[in-house]
């Protein structure tokens, strides 16, 4: 920062002439302009101008290198609106926050009660469950390509035991988002966990005495003091694990490129395809602007809902 | 909560199947990681190597710049880190302590940007990076990222938790804004600092799709697109991508280890009780 120091006053605030005092203010509003200038510089340049160049760009055709070829009002829109495969792509996205985002906090909300008691070993149970945040998308995603190998997966010996036999995770099309929403309920695991156990840990303890004096069960407790208790913080997994499970591309691109036969083709895959593969940027805009009123739409509907539900204190 | 004797080595039978069904792709990585490539490759799978095949690592290292892309990353990560602390605890002071026209407008236009999704910003942001020809450079990676409202918010919330009659004393005492920010703010909010670092660091980490559009060069690659390559060169050697990504690993699950309680620390003080 090259800010000059403002002057020191050596009186006290009662005895601030007038003039001074309006000086100051102005300085304060200048000082505050300041302070905010680096991050609206920063969003107006990659946040701001990309979300209206969007809806620019959506008005027309582009050559591949990005340039306006041709103007053609909403037909990007009409397109993408008539097209099977968008809706396919709807369709992919809402089985696979349906298959991810429920069972995601609860396997968390799950580890988090269990591992939340004052009992010997916890740290080291903590960690462990903490764990998959330290594991990238792309790493993670490489390690279940293994897991899920056609012909050398463990999974499916370990199921061999059981006499069920072996399961084509990623290429038979029933399988595939499945699969997917498998592995991205273990990678969010660790960052879930952490937002719920620091939840619980929230809770006053004294809480819990008085529900053991009147005789309530751990069960009946957790049902009906500590989930009602870290009802914000399991509103905000909810939220954070919706919008990114939207923005899910890197195990997807990684694991089945949006195949066997578009069944993990979710709607940023089709975008990214669209824009960066067939380089048209104005249908890939089109889409990723109604992809941003549905999760703009998704998130207003859940604040207005969803948080009448939730508790806080 | 409290449990009865006979609850209790129910509860550790639960915890200690977790852990291992949630540990178990990890391990079996770290396993494969030592095995011969023959073994890697043998139906029925095996769990755990005849011995520890350290030519595999060798190899990694042969095969892609491990050292390169760890470096590439590091210096991302940091950079977009340190950037994120100076912008984000600078808006939050504004926020929190000054006053100015406008504030509460500017305040919910930070907070919209957490609402756009990055796919709409993705097309004409890779637009703009290339006409500035920042294709292949640090700050094409770095700098869309330098500002951060998830972090302006949860340092605000940190702020305004702090003791008034401070900032009172310090006002009679002559202080202006910038001392009592970096002499004051700064300091006593150490622990609010180190999530947002723990955060960001591992949130851009591991970022991958926006590297894979602006990086060309093998030699500005990160590690993230750098463990894909280990894959697609070889396509057989599992053990070699095993080996690849314990040492890519490394550096996240050591800041894990170190960052784990001011991260759950942070979370439970600032973030959540908005």
């Amino acid at each position: 920062m090259t800010l000059p120091n403002p002057p020191r006053s050596r009186s006290h605030a009662g005895a601030i002439p007038l003039n001074s005092l309006r000086v100051s203010r102005w300085k304060e509003r200048l000082l505050a302009y300041c302070f905010l200038a680096p991050s609206l510089i920063v969003f107006g340049i990659f946040l701001f101008y990309p979300l209206g160049k969007s809806v620019y760009l959506s008005l027309f055709l582009t050559d591949p290198q990005g340039r306006i070829a041709e103007f053609v009002g909403v037909d990007n829109f009409t397109a993408v609106l008539s097209s099977d495969q968008f809706y396919n792509s709807l369709w992919v996205t809402v089985k696979y926050i349906l298959l991810t985002v429920p069972t995601g906090a609860a396997a968390a909300l799950l580890l988090a009660a269990l591992s939340h008691q004052k009992l010997r070993g916890m740290k080291i149970f903590r960690f462990i469950f903490s764990l998959p945040m330290a594991v990238s998308v792309g790493t993670g995603s490489v390690i279940w390509m293994i897991l899920y190998h056609p012909t050398l997966s463990i999974l499916n010996y370990g199921l061999s035991f059981l006499g069920i036999p072996a399961i084509q995770w990623l290429t038979d099309p029933k399988w595939a988002l499945p699969s997917i929403a498998i592995m991205t309920v273990w990678l969010n695991l660790g960052f879930n966990y952490i937002v719920l156990l620091s939840g619980l840990q929230g809770v006053p303890d004294d809480l819990y005495e008085s529900a053991k004096i009147d005789g309530s069960g751990s069960l009946r407790t957790f049902f009906r003091i500590s989930l009602p208790l870290i009802s914000p913080s399991l509103f905000f997994v909810g939220v954070v694990s919706i919008i990114s499970a939207f923005q899910s591309f890197a195990q997807i691109n990684i694991l089945t490129k949006g195949g066997p036969m578009n069944s993990t083709d979710v709607l940023v895959y089709n975008i990214y395809q669209d824009a960066f593969i067939n380089y048209r940027f104005g249908s890939g805009s089109a889409q990723a602007l109604i992809l941003f009123v549905l999760i703009t739409a998704l998130t207003i509907l859940q604040f207005k809902f969803g948080e009448k539900k939730v508790h806080y204190q | 909560m409290t449990l009865s004797r006979i609850q209790q080595p129910v509860l550790y039978l639960l915890l200690i199947l977790a852990s291992l069904a949630i540990l178990f792709p990890l391990l079996y990585t770290l396993s494969s990681a030592f095995m011969s490539s023959a073994e890697s490759a043998a139906y029925p799978p095996r769990l755990l190597p005849s011995g520890l095949h350290f030519a595999n690592f060798v190899q990694v290292f042969q095969t892609i710049p491990v050292a390169r892309f760890i470096g590439n990353s590091f210096v991302v990560a940091t950079a977009i880190m340190l950037g994120q602390l100076i912008t984000a605890s600078l808006a939050a002071y504004a926020f929190a302590f000054l006053r100015f026209p406008g504030k509460a407008l500017l305040f919910s236009l930070f907070l919209s940007t957490m609402m756009i999704p990055w796919e709409v910003t993705m097309i004409p942001n890779y637009l703009t990076v290339r006409s500035w020809h920042w294709v292949d450079t640090y700050q094409g990676l770095i700098v869309p990222f330098i500002a951060s409202a998830f972090g302006t918010f949860l340092l605000r919330q940190y702020f305004l938790q702090l003791p008034k009659e401070l900032f009172e004393a310090a006002k009679i005492d002559g202080c202006g804004h910038l001392r009592i920010f970096s002499r004051l703010v700064l300091p006593l909010s150490a622990p609010a600092l180190a999530t947002l670092a723990v955060y960001s660091f591992l949130t851009n980490w591991s970022n991958y799709l926006w590297p894979l559009l602006i990086t060309n060069k093998e030699s500005m690659r990160t590690v993230q697109i750098g463990i894909g390559m280990l894959q697609f060169e070889e396509v057989t050697a599992w053990n070699v991508v095993m080996a690849g990504i314990v040492v890519l690993l490394l550096p996240s699950l050591l800041l894990l280890i170190i960052g784990l309680k001011p991260l759950v620390r942070g979370i439970t003080a600032g973030a959540l009780k908005g």
